[in-house]
């Protein structure tokens, strides 16, 4: 599983400092019209990227940027996998907000892309800086808890479950719940709409 | 009995047991699949030689990307009819039912699981949706998942989850004509936020709850996802028990009532604990209209859109992003908005007591000229009870378009689709932008009665007042 542990990420920064940005906004639904994830890459954001030149995902100086800095509920709306799908597949393999919809950051935990949150004014002070200088390279330390950038060490947050499956390689928990198959069964046989309602 | 609230029991009777990121493993009472989130899932089981554990604890339809006017196949969209043959081809090798076309019970997912009784007090129910939130309204656990999860459970019919705190919202008092559970959603995310509900599971009650219909409850549970809560549900009442009563999937005769008896035990208690609790006078809800790009951003009919300086500091920028696409102004009503289209329909508002209230507005009435409107029933049992009581007519005959089942133009993965930047009043649940099919499309969410009086209007319309407006 060593191959899976994720502890800390660097890379370049892409800032899209906006609130509420939903995953019909990430990926259009007609995009979803697809029976495998190949291809979503390149349609990230795509809408927003028709409507607005500037849009960050648009600009040359951040492309290959792989942290992508979002602002409050970053995320939300629809379930679509597709969304963390498509972030990466564009080439993201961290996210940094203030905050993410909770359907969104299990998608994310799931695909091994760690979505972790920073006060606001570190996150404003951190756009600053990438906007100043897209060079900066950030690393998002999950062994520390911590975002790094410049001189700056700013303490990051994620929930334990996530960062303990990040950090120890073990978010594919399609393996963890298949190892428990007679439990399953087990407990299934206990309830009663499967065993027979009770009073017989 | 205990003092547990009801997502609490639901919870424990459902753990299987810890994992080691210290997430519950949950056992999962209902799967139900749709065409779009399931197909990689699929994939992953067969990439790794899986089974799916439960087939007969799982369901399969189809209805974000059919067509809801020419269903003939091959579908004219390639992509769609691939996704039609994926999910056909998934079902059949993986032994799981499909509610196909020609099949009489298809539509979509939320409205065919309560339908046939499939969606019970006290089971857990997933879907690879989002507004799988419509089940908790029988006193369910039900929510939505990713496509990585969707498969964890086909294979191992339980998924890892935090267990969310549970906030108690209490609608009091009772609501006036005119207003409905889509004005009760509205208000209750406009009060809380669509970020609110982060890391809650919401227990809606209170008068309100108690005289509501299973189908108005369903609309609410439905939103709540909107509201940022990871699920949200009704407690179980007689009006569960008698809904249900009868439907294809629930145990019939004396195994009905000791059914039913469970059912009502799992009820959160009077002196259950809450993590957060909330109270709002359901008598001061107005009939709700969005006027944003989040469900969220709303007013009652009668009010004023606020401008960007009367939100809090962290809303402004937001609330400037909303007004300019929307073409909206700071100090307009939003009564009185012209609309290019009226949408009745999705998984929010496409049950048999919405098309009926829409009727009823509709009823010897016309369609504005120059407005579009489509009226797209949630399942083909919908549809076919709906054409029993002659509904369909009263739509087509007022100029409305009367379709197929289907996810329709709530997404617009279909035909479906708003043009440029069409100003459309909708029953649905999203006014993201772009949601519609046209990235500069616009959206006004409300009740699917003040759909059908905006349709006939061509305006936004309080419909407190269509007595006299008409």
């Amino acid at each position: 599983m060593s191959t899976n542990q994720i502890t800390e990420l660097q890379g370049r920064a892409i800032p899209l400092l906006a609130d509420d940005i939903d995953t019909d906004r990430i990926i259009p639904a007609r995009f979803l019209r697809c029976v495998t994830f190949d291809g979503l890459g390149e349609h990230a954001f795509e809408d927003d990227r028709l409507q607005d030149d500037d849009h960050p995902f648009n600009q040359k100086c951040f492309s290959g940027a792989r942290v992508l800095v979002a602002g409050r509920n970053f995320g939300c709306g629809s379930s679509r996998e597709h969304a963390p799908q498509a972030l990466s597949r564009w080439g993201v393999i961290a996210i940094v907000a203030e905050s993410f919809a909770e359907i969104f950051f299990g998608n994310c935990t799931a695909l091994g892309i760690p979505a972790v949150t920073l006060d606001r004014e570190r996150l404003e002070a951190l756009v600053g800086d990438v906007e100043r200088d897209p060079a900066v390279t950030v690393t998002v330390d999950l062994e520390n808890n911590e975002v790094r950038w410049e001189q700056t060490s700013a303490p990051s947050r994620i929930p334990s479950s996530a960062r303990s499956a990040l950090v120890s390689g073990d978010w594919d928990f399609l393996s963890q719940l298949l190892a428990t198959g007679d439990q399953v069964r087990r407990a299934a046989a206990t309830l009663p709409y499967m065993a027979g309602f009770p009073g017989s | 009995m205990s003092t547990e609230n009801l997502f609490n029991k639901v919870w424990d009777l459902h753990t299987v047991g810890k994992l080691s990121s210290g997430q519950t493993q949950l056992f999962v009472g209902q799967h139900l699949v749709h065409e779009v989130t399931s197909p990689q899932a699929f994939a992953m089981l067969r990439d790794r030689g899986l089974k799916v554990l439960f087939p007969e604890r799982t369901l399969a339809t189809v209805d974000h990307i059919i067509p809801t006017d020419n269903q003939v196949r091959p579908f004219a969209d390639g992509m769609a009819e691939e996704m039609m043959l994926a999910i056909e081809t998934n079902c059949d090798e993986f032994g799981i039912e499909l509610l196909n076309l020609g099949d009489g019970r298809q539509g979509i997912v939320h409205v065919v699981g309560p339908e046939l009784g499939l969606t019970q007090p006290g089971i857990t129910l997933v879907c690879g949706d989002s507004h799988t939130s419509t089940h908790g309204a029988f006193g369910a656990i039900a929510l939505g998942i990713g496509t990585s999860q969707v498969a964890q459970v086909l294979a191992t019919q339980t998924l890892a989850m935090n267990r969310p705190r549970v906030r108690r919202i209490e609608v009091s008092g009772s609501l006036a004509a005119g207003v409905f559970a889509k004005d009760v959603i509205l208000a209750i995310i406009r009060r809380l936020g669509v970020q609110g509900g982060v890391g809650f599971a919401y227990e809606y009650a209170g008068s309100v709850f108690d005289a509501m219909t299973m189908e108005e409850r369903m609309t609410v549970c439905n939103m709540s996802i909107e509201g940022g809560a990871r699920c949200g549900y009704v407690n179980p009442d007689q009006t569960t028990v008698e809904f249900l009563r009868g439907r294809d999937a629930v145990p019939s005769g004396e195994s009905f009532e000791r059914a039913a008896a469970w059912w009502l035990s799992l009820a959160s208690s009077p002196d259950a604990s809450f993590d957060d609790h909330v109270t709002i006078d359901g008598s001061m809800i107005e009939p709700t209209v969005t006027w944003g790009i989040h469900p969220g951003q709303s007013v009652g009919v009668g009010e004023t859109i606020l401008g960007p300086s009367e939100y809090p500091v962290e809303e402004r920028a937001g609330v400037t992003e909303a007004l300019e696409f929307m073409g909206l102004e700071a100090g307009q009503g939003i009564c009185g908005q012209a609309i290019d289209v009226a949408f009745i329909g999705s998984c929010t508002n496409s049950r048999l007591s919405d098309l009926r209230e829409a009727a009823a507005i509709a009823r010897g009435q016309k369609v504005a000229a120059g407005v579009r409107a489509l009226v797209v029933p949630g399942s083909q049992k919908v549809a076919a009870q709906a054409e029993e009581e002659g509904l369909d007519r009263i739509f087509t005959e007022a100029g409305f378009q009367w379709r197929a089942a289907g996810c329709s133009m709530c997404l617009a993965m279909n035909p479906d689709k708003l043009q440029g930047r069409e100003m459309c009043a909708s029953s649905s649940n999203r006014n993201f932008k772009g949601r519609q099919g046209s990235p500069t499309g616009r959206t006004l969410l409300m009740s699917p009665a003040m759909v059908a009086a905006a349709a006939i209007q061509g305006r936004v319309t309080d419909v407190r007042q269509w007595d006299t407006v008409s």
